[in-house]
């Protein structure tokens, strides 16, 4: 009798410390501690998000009360603005270049820096990371990309005789793009390289004694078998950090080709919301642009996060 | 007697290894050869930055153009600082709004985002785990997406047109919590255990014990931080001149046309080499603390 009673008080204190409440109560410490980053985070990134989503739907100018008119922001976007959807196709194809392949360079310059080793290893990593946090550095590329035959690049294909006449690479059509893309990927060397090579370093070195043991034979057998799964968490982190930025593309469109650029040619979403948002003041539709913007990252890194997460498995 | 140096520089350059795994000399050339070239298209740039800010005017106008200079000068600074002196609001005053505001920025965040990071790291409590994928979501969509409702609601705050409107902002910088977490989660369960022991709440465990373990951390943190707040110029959120950040300053010098050619230069390198001299003093720390940048599942 004695011992189910006992029993029977343990289960209601494990029930009880199980609730909510209790639970709450416990950790009030811990909550004291979360309260001033989380408010933050609230007032500046979850209210914008849901604000942009809400005003998406408004016809609003800042000066009158926002108006409901339905999804109309985004049928004139898909239906009837032309240069949405030419920012949105440029914003595509940089993403779908710049994203991958500065993934990849990020990857292999890391991997290539960290069969180096002291003073030599810490000078390559500045170097390659020195172009992402240079500030406005890249209006550099005005010189070299100059229209006449003194623009640095010009003179030096006219030099060595592979072109005849000085190419306009920044108000070509043509040429918008791929040197929207040149220029970067010089930038793209960021966060996620950083994470990269921090993420080699961790990576188990008796892995690679066991692994030449069992027959791999040379680097790229080792960098495919054995390093690239024990970094899947940095590279998750990479992902997240490159496809975000090929998707912001902005700046450097709007510095070196103008806003707007020939054509629009080197018009992207970002500036078309900067456009709206910053210029004109229609606040709805420069909202419907960002809730689009928003929805294109987030799915494209949930997409890219749970493609990753198979590696190795 | 040369090959003994080069075999010295070689294992001096390389890690040196007991037994060279799986490298193969062919492999080794390749990817050095690969380096140097990349190297140098990634740096020549800068390096061209370097020397515009170092030539006299007629070399800046110099058709064709050099990359290198001839005749390096320090005019350009001069100019600059010509230029500075007699502006409309003391360059003193710009150069303070840029200390308030990083100097701001970077202490506020470290202190919040650290300790939002300590219950999400070491404490098991309900909502944690839904509080760290929104900071993750947070970090899979830039800042351009919230900016025009941002901006909204700095204005009902009130805070607009003050310092606040930026500081605030920054102190919830999504990476900076996520890799704080990330950090301290590595620290050994055991140095809070024998914290608790000897009577320390959770408040005197978090200042005593989990800080002085994470500055790596909090330096990278903090350098992050700096590099997003050197960039800014104020924008729509500082109206008043007097409060705009030294940053507003250089790019009005930057863009002045023909007339402050030489200056501009000279602003152009120093906007660059800041963030990067810091980057260089620190850089042990930071890619210690990326170590743990990692998302696990």
């Amino acid at each position: 009798m004695e011992q189910v009673k006992a029993k029977a008080d343990a289960l209601a204190i494990a029930k009880k410390q199980a609730t909510l409440r209790y639970q709450i109560k416990k950790n009030k410490a811990s909550y004291m501690m979360l309260a001033p980053y989380f408010t933050l985070f609230f007032f500046f990134t979850v209210l914008p998000v849901v604000m942009s989503v809400g005003l998406s739907f408004t016809f609003y100018n800042m000066l009158e009360m926002p108006q409901f008119i339905g999804w109309r922001n985004y049928i004139k976007l898909f239906l009837e603005d032309d240069i949405f959807l030419k920012s949105l196709k440029n914003t595509l194809i940089l993403a779908l270049v710049t994203g991958p392949v500065s993934y990849f360079m990020c990857l292999l310059f890391a991997w290539i820096i960290n069969e180096f080793k002291g003073w030599l290893r810490a000078f390559l990593t500045l170097i390659f990371y020195a172009p992402s946090i240079s500030g406005n550095a890249y209006i550099v590329w005005r010189l070299i990309l100059s229209a006449d035959r003194y623009g640095y690049l010009n003179g030096f294909l006219i030099e060595w005789d592979i072109i005849a006449e000085p190419i306009q690479w920044l108000v070509t059509p043509t040429w918008i793009m791929p040197a929207l893309i040149v220029v970067q990927l010089w930038l793209s060397l960021g966060t996620g390289f950083l994470a990269f090579i921090a993420g080699l370093q961790t990576v188990d070195k008796t892995l690679y004694e066991a692994a030449a043991i069992d027959g791999i034979k040379n680097r790229w057998q080792e960098l495919w078998y054995v390093t690239l799964p024990s970094m899947k968490p940095q590279l998750m982190f990479g992902a997240i950090m490159q496809i975000t930025n090929a998707f912001a593309i902005a700046d450097v469109s709007i510095q070196l080709m103008g806003n707007p650029s020939v054509n629009y040619e080197g018009s992207t979403v970002v500036t078309h919301l900067l456009d709206y948002g910053t210029v004109r003041f229609e606040m709805g539709y420069a909202s419907a642009i960002a809730t689009v913007l928003f929805f294109l990252m987030l799915g494209t890194n949930l997409i890219v996060q749970k493609m990753l997460r198979r590696v190795g498995t | 007697m040369k090959e003994i140096t080069f075999k010295k520089l070689k294992k001096r350059l390389f890690k040196p290894k007991e037994k060279q795994l799986n490298r193969s000399m062919a492999g080794n050339t390749l990817l050095f050869t690969l380096m140097v070239f990349c190297g140098i298209a990634m740096i020549m740039p800068l390096v061209m930055v370097v020397n515009n800010s170092l030539k006299p005017l007629d070399e800046l106008f110099q058709f064709p153009p050099k990359i290198f200079v001839k005749n390096p000068t320090l005019e350009n600074f001069s100019d600059l600082f010509v230029v500075m002196s007699d502006s409309w609001v003391p360059f003193s005053r710009y150069i303070l709004n840029t200390i308030i505001l990083t100097g701001g920025g970077m202490v506020g965040h470290v202190i919040v985002a650290s300790l939002a990071a300590y219950p999400l790291a070491k404490n098991k409590f309900p909502g944690q785990k839904v509080l760290f994928h929104m900071v993750i979501l947070s970090m899979m969509f830039s800042w351009t997406v919230t900016q025009t409702p941002q901006f909204m609601i700095i204005t009902w705050l009130g805070i607009n047109n003050t310092y606040w409107a930026l500081i605030l902002p920054a102190f919830s910088f999504g990476m900076g919590l996520f890799l704080m977490k990330q950090f301290m989660e590595q620290l050994p369960d055991s140095l809070i255990e024998s914290a608790r022991l000897d009577g320390a709440n959770e408040w005197q465990t978090f200042w005593k014990i989990i800080m002085p373990n994470v500055k790596p951390a909090w330096l990278t943190l903090a350098i992050f931080q700096f590099q997003q707040m050197w960039a800014n110029t104020g924008g729509t959120f500082l109206r008043d001149e007097q409060l705009r950040p030294m940053q507003h300053a250089l790019f009005q010098v930057e863009a002045g046309g023909v007339a402050r050619a030489g200056a501009a230069a000279a602003v152009t390198l120093i906007i660059a080499a800041v963030p990067i001299t810091f980057f260089l003093i620190c850089q042990r720390n930071i890619l210690e603390t990326m170590t743990s940048s990692g998302i696990k599942e």
